[in-house]
């Protein structure tokens, strides 16, 4: 390690020998970057979770463009639409089919646990709305109360789900009306709910009473294959008369609903929070660290002052001690963060793990901050008057 | 100015503090020190001794006064002038001032890494041989606290000396050592010292090594009141 800093710097690797010298201390401040590291990664994976939880349930559709409600802020929440737009709609020459989706939870009994599924209402007569790997089973939805069940929901175990194909379904009570699943999709858990289902809109009608079939979550629209989706939704704005509806791509909606979840939500904001927490917790230690390494070696710092070293100097004794904890730093950090998200992914089901990105992020930043934290140590150096060494 | 002195200072004065609470320490100093000497600065505790060298030693700025060191007016200098001017000095401390997680090689190293252009190769040769001088070749990976008082004293004079600097400035370098390790400690850096053209200037409290010196001034209350030479 010597030989490798001394070539990467071009002289003694000053730093690294002042923090490896005392190593009951090194290895405290260590753990500390890493500490941390785990905070960010933890919260991250959280954040991250929460975004692809959030974008998942759209990719299980196939459509263009999407009318809501005005307060329809993510894909199950806010009111309804009148289907009379959607018929609207069509009234534009790119736009060549539409669909409602209905959208409710479902409490269902699964012996000690009560979970709730998203479950979604579609028209089985329309597959070309729903995402591929689902839509080749959407036909089995054409007869009444049956039902395309998660099987990543909590609450549903592996080999169950493994068992429910049309020869041996899994029948089940919810909303006091009895569902028989026939077949599976892959969803998982979200903050929302425990996972999902389809069912066809006329079972939707029947587990919901209060819907009413005029009055879908939201009208999805597909439009001719080149058309420019931006253009047909300023027209379509033109078009429907009602003009507190939200039209947008399918597409601007995931990303709305992702922005309204990460900074309007309370949980989105807390775990913002939580980032930043772990980032400042992470400044905190480091510069705590080096800061009192610099108070514990300014007589030498002094004497190499006087020696005739300038501040060029001490500062790359800083930088380097910064970016040896850091990286060293990071290292049990991410051991420790990949293990604390899979060990969460696995108790709640959220789509918990450790990304490449999470952690080029993670790094990047810790060594930024490391050597910010640096930067801001060397303030003590002044301190350091060689004169006062006689 | 005499070529054949290193450091000429005329007519420095010096003062502590501000407003009310400025004090004057030194008065009137005039001063030569001929190239390759050895001067031992004597006086009592608060006489100006330290004060001396750290103005000729570019530690402090001349506030009053001419300086010239090796040529070089200090009377204006700013810090980085000074600080250049140093990587051309040798400091030895009371104290030794190693680093504690530094060898006893690396700690040399860093008296002869300051200058520019010099390789590590170099510098390691260089460190090794001056600690061979000082007969520390089997201390060379050792760390300061597995070095007797002497011995680090000797690593100290090694790091002064390692770079050829052109004036060696001594605070009080065997204040801290036995009879037998001081003598042998400043009978090195003279002799080190002579042998490479470096002039010395030692402040010390130490009567063992007055018979040592070339030159003895001696200060009192901030005025140089005797200068003798050996000759």
């Amino acid at each position: 390690m010597n030989r490798l800093l001394q070539w990467l710097f071009g002289r003694l690797p000053i730093g690294w020998l002042q923090l490896t010298h005392k190593r009951g201390r090194f290895f405290a401040a260590l753990s500390g970057v890493a500490f941390a590291n785990v905070l960010v990664f933890v919260q991250l994976g959280i954040m991250n979770s929460m975004a692809t939880a959030t974008l998942r349930p759209y990719t299980f559709f196939n459509a263009d463009i999407m009318i809501s409600a005005a307060d329809a802020n993510a894909l199950a929440e806010g009111g309804n639409v009148a289907r009379q737009w959607m018929l609207q709609a069509f009234a534009d020459p790119d736009v060549i089919a539409g669909t409602g989706l209905f959208i409710a939870n479902a409490p269902l009994n699964r012996g000690d646990t009560d979970i709730s599924l998203t479950t979604f209402g579609v028209d089985p007569g329309q597959p070309g709305f729903i995402a591929p790997q689902i839509a080749g089973d959407i036909g089995l939805l054409q007869v009444q109360d049956v039902a395309i069940l998660d099987r990543l929901a909590r609450g549903i175990s592996k080999d169950e789900a493994a068992a429910i194909r049309p020869q041996t379904p899994l029948s089940f009570e919810t909303q006091t009306r009895t569902l028989t699943a026939l077949t599976t999709f892959a969803g998982g858990g979200g903050f929302g709910g425990d996972g999902y289902m389809f069912v066809s809109d006329q079972t939707f009608l029947s587990l919901f009473t209060s819907r009413s079939s005029s009055a879908p979550d939201h009208i999805l629209l597909r439009l001719r294959p080149g058309a420019d989706v931006a253009a047909v939704v300023d027209r379509l704005r033109g078009l429907i008369s009602d003009t507190t509806l939200r039209i947008r791509s399918y597409g601007d909606a995931a990303q709305e609903d992702l922005r309204h979840q990460q900074t309007k939500r309370p949980t989105g904001i807390i775990f913002g929070f939580g980032v930043l927490i772990g980032v400042l917790v992470g400044l905190v230690i480091v510069y705590q660290v080096l800061s009192a390494d610099v108070a514990d070696h300014l007589r030498e710092y002094a004497t190499f002052k006087a020696m005739g070293y300038g501040p060029g100097f001490f500062l790359g004794i800083v930088v380097e001690e910064a970016l040896v904890l850091g990286i060293l730093g990071f290292l049990p950090g991410l051991a420790v963060g990949t293990a604390i998200l899979t060990l969460m992914g696995k108790a709640t089901s959220l789509p918990l793990a450790m990304t490449t990105g999470m952690a080029v992020t993670v790094f990047l930043g810790t060594v930024l901050f490391s050597v910010l934290s640096g930067v801001i140590a060397t303030r003590r150096l002044a301190a350091a008057d060689p004169a006062d060494l006689f | 100015m005499d070529n054949a002195m290193i450091v000429e200072a005329r007519g420095m004065n010096h003062w502590f503090g501000t407003g009310e609470a400025r004090k004057q320490v030194l008065f009137d100093i005039n001063l030569s020190l001929p190239r390759g000497s050895f001067t031992v600065l004597m006086g009592p505790s608060g006489s100006g001794k330290t004060t001396v060298l750290t103005l000729l030693g570019c530690l402090r700025g001349v506030q009053d006064g001419s300086v010239r060191l090796m040529g070089h007016e200090l009377l204006g200098a700013g810090d980085a002038e000074l600080a250049a001017l140093r990587q051309r000095l040798g400091f030895i401390f009371q104290s030794h001032n190693l680093h504690e997680s530094l060898t006893a090689m690396q700690n040399v190293i860093m008296g002869v890494q300051v200058r520019p252009g010099v390789t590590d190769d170099l510098a390691r040769r260089a460190a090794a041989q001056a600690l061979g001088l000082l007969g520390l070749s089997d201390r060379l990976d050792y760390l300061p606290a597995n070095l007797s008082g002497g011995q680090k004293q000797r690593v100290a004079v090694a790091r002064a000396l390692v770079g050829n600097p052109a004036m060696v400035f001594a605070d009080e370098p065997t204040a801290a050592l036995d009879k037998d390790s001081a003598a042998d400690v400043v009978d090195l850096l003279k002799r080190l010292g002579a042998a490479r053209g470096t002039t010395t200037l030692l402040v010390t409290h130490d009567n063992r090594i007055l018979d040592r010196a070339d030159r003895i001034l001696t200060l009192e209350d901030g005025r140089i009141v005797t200068s003798m030479d050996d000759t």
